[in-house]
């Protein structure tokens, strides 16, 4: 029932960004539709990647974000400033702290994966940097690079991590966690901008992201939250429980989003994909998940699991 | 080109597309079959496997990259590298007595119907520069093949990918990025062609930079 309903709104999404493309744009490229339609194909390839994941078990879901992590981190690395002497220090980041990072997620290590990017890898890298012997924009060099591990590693690893929370009558039924987390973030997203370009009029942050409102946020984290509490039978909440759960995500999602607006405006880019011509970058579609995952993954873990 | 050779192309392509995402822009030309000389930025040792994974495979296999003999005959692998997977042309740059003129080795690739890879600095820029002085190498090409486009190719962020001295390169986004073709014109100067070149290159170098 689940697997049809997101295969029915994706069939729908589909039929609408094309009835649009057909009848408004009549064919022609046009800005607003191509990037609807940009976004419904990426949701397409979302929902396989994660539906084959799920299918393949543990394994097949750490390696998923896993790769996701990599091409986050390749994506922020590419538009922070770094110099010669933090080549180590990214060396590291890529090739040590991330693969040990999921490691430690696939052992079950709760006790040191939920501290080794925040103190080991934090302690490690300026080391690193400082032993390259260049001084120059030091701290915001360094800086930059935990921030991005935090963000594109630590955070993102919490996803798979929530299939080995033991909650007890929920056995084997972790996976359904993850889709929750994941399918109320992302329609949050998906809801905001719809209703922003519906009904949108007073701009939240224009010196950030021209495209969030006041009525975008409100409609989106409303709808959301519906969602989730009509998702409540998946999950190990109750209906009530599971509207405040979706609350939470949707708006750690939002500020998310925005948090990571301001580091695009920063560094004078419109997307993370900058480089890639006409996509976004993985980092526009994961923004919102990186900073709500944590947050639902301890929530989850405090209240419900042994 | 034998299995071994074939095997390791595609390994070298992907492993590249995986670290850089090699993304080719083609903002002043098309991807067409002419022959052509495609003349490029030079910041790291990876360059010429990113231009060279960024073409579409049918020119890939008609497309040679010019390299320094003093580097890439050092030892077996690199030989093995540069002539049977990326079969360059290897020219001698320290223009001892006795050894052919490196003009001549690659006007000599030309006239076999081929198209090059150029980086006509001449060595890796590790300064903070955008761009060296260029050589004189690129005219003389030119003069004695005029016929042949000039492409001037852009590629940002391979320098840090792999700065000079490092072993292994540490994954950033790169795009290659080909411009308007130039071509000598009759009776041009030597410092006038030069300039010229070089500021098609850095010209494509600002018009790609995001935001």
């Amino acid at each position: 029932m689940l697997v049809a309903g997101i295969l029915g709104v994706l069939v729908f999404a589909s039929a609408v960004g094309l009835a649009l493309k057909l009848r408004i744009a009549r064919g022609a490229p046009h800005a607003v539709i191509d990037n609807l339609n940009a976004r419904i194909k990426a949701w397409w390839m979302m929902t396989a990647a994660i539906g084959l994941a799920l299918l393949a078990g543990k394994g097949g879901v750490i390696a998923l974000f896993a790769f996701a992590s990599f091409v986050a981190l390749r994506e922020y690395a590419t538009i922070t400033p770094t110099r010669h002497g933090d080549h180590r220090a990214l060396v590291v980041g890529f090739f040590l702290i991330l693969p040990l990072q999921y490691y430690l997620v696939w052992i079950e290590w709760y006790g040191l994966y939920s501290i080794f990017i925040p103190v080991y890898a934090f302690l490690t890298l300026p080391i690193l940097a400082a032993l390259s012997g260049d001084a120059r924009d030091y701290l915001s060099r360094t800086a930059g690079i935990q921030w991005g591990l935090m963000i594109t590693v630590f955070c993102i690893s919490h996803i798979p991590a929530l299939l080995m929370l033991d909650i007890p009558g929920y056995e084997g039924r972790n996976g359904f966690l993850l889709v929750f987390l994941i399918l109320v973030v992302q329609s949050s997203d998906v809801l905001q901008y719809v209703w922003g370009k519906l009904l949108g009029k007073r701009k939240i942050a224009p010196e950030l992201s021209p495209s969030k409102t006041v009525e975008g946020f409100l409609g989106g984290v409303a709808s959301a939250t519906a969602l989730g509490a009509a998702l409540w039978w998946i999950t190990p909440f109750s209906p009530g429980t599971a509207a405040l759960m979706s609350l939470v995500i949707a708006l750690m999602g939002f500020l998310g989003g925005l948090v990571m607006s301001a580091i695009k405006r920063d560094r004078g880019v419109k997307d993370w994909g900058a480089l890639i011509e006409g996509h976004g970058g993985v980092l526009d579609r994961l923004d919102s998940l990186c900073f709500s995952a944590p947050i639902f993954f301890h929530l989850v873990r405090y209240w419900w699991s042994l | 080109m034998s299995v071994l050779a074939a095997g390791l192309a595609g390994l070298l392509t992907g492993f590249t597309r995986l670290l850089t995402g090699a993304t080719a822009r083609w903002i002043g030309c098309a991807p067409a079959g002419v022959q052509r000389i495609y003349f490029a930025n030079h910041t790291s040792h990876a360059d010429f496997v990113l231009i060279w994974a960024s073409l579409p495979p049918v020119l890939r296999r008609m497309t040679r990259p010019v390299a320094g003999a003093d580097y890439w005959e050092k030892d077996r692998v690199r030989r093995f590298i540069i002539h049977e997977v990326l079969r360059g042309v290897c020219i001698d740059r320290t223009r001892q007595a006795g050894s052919e003129d490196p003009i001549d080795v690659i006007v000599a690739a030309l006239n076999g119907g081929d198209s090059l890879i150029l980086f006509p600095e001449g060595t890796r820029n590790t300064t903070d520069e955008p761009l060296l002085p260029l050589k004189s190498g690129l005219f003389h090409v030119a003069s004695q093949r005029p016929d042949v486009e000039l492409v001037p190719v852009w590629m940002e962020n391979l320098g840090r990918v792999l700065p000079k001295g490092e072993a292994i390169p540490v994954p950033l986004l790169c795009s290659v990025n080909f411009g308007a073709p130039i071509r000598l014109a009759p009776g041009e100067d030597k410092a006038v062609f030069l300039d010229r070149s070089r500021r098609a290159l850095l010209d494509l170098a600002v018009s790609v930079r995001p935001g």
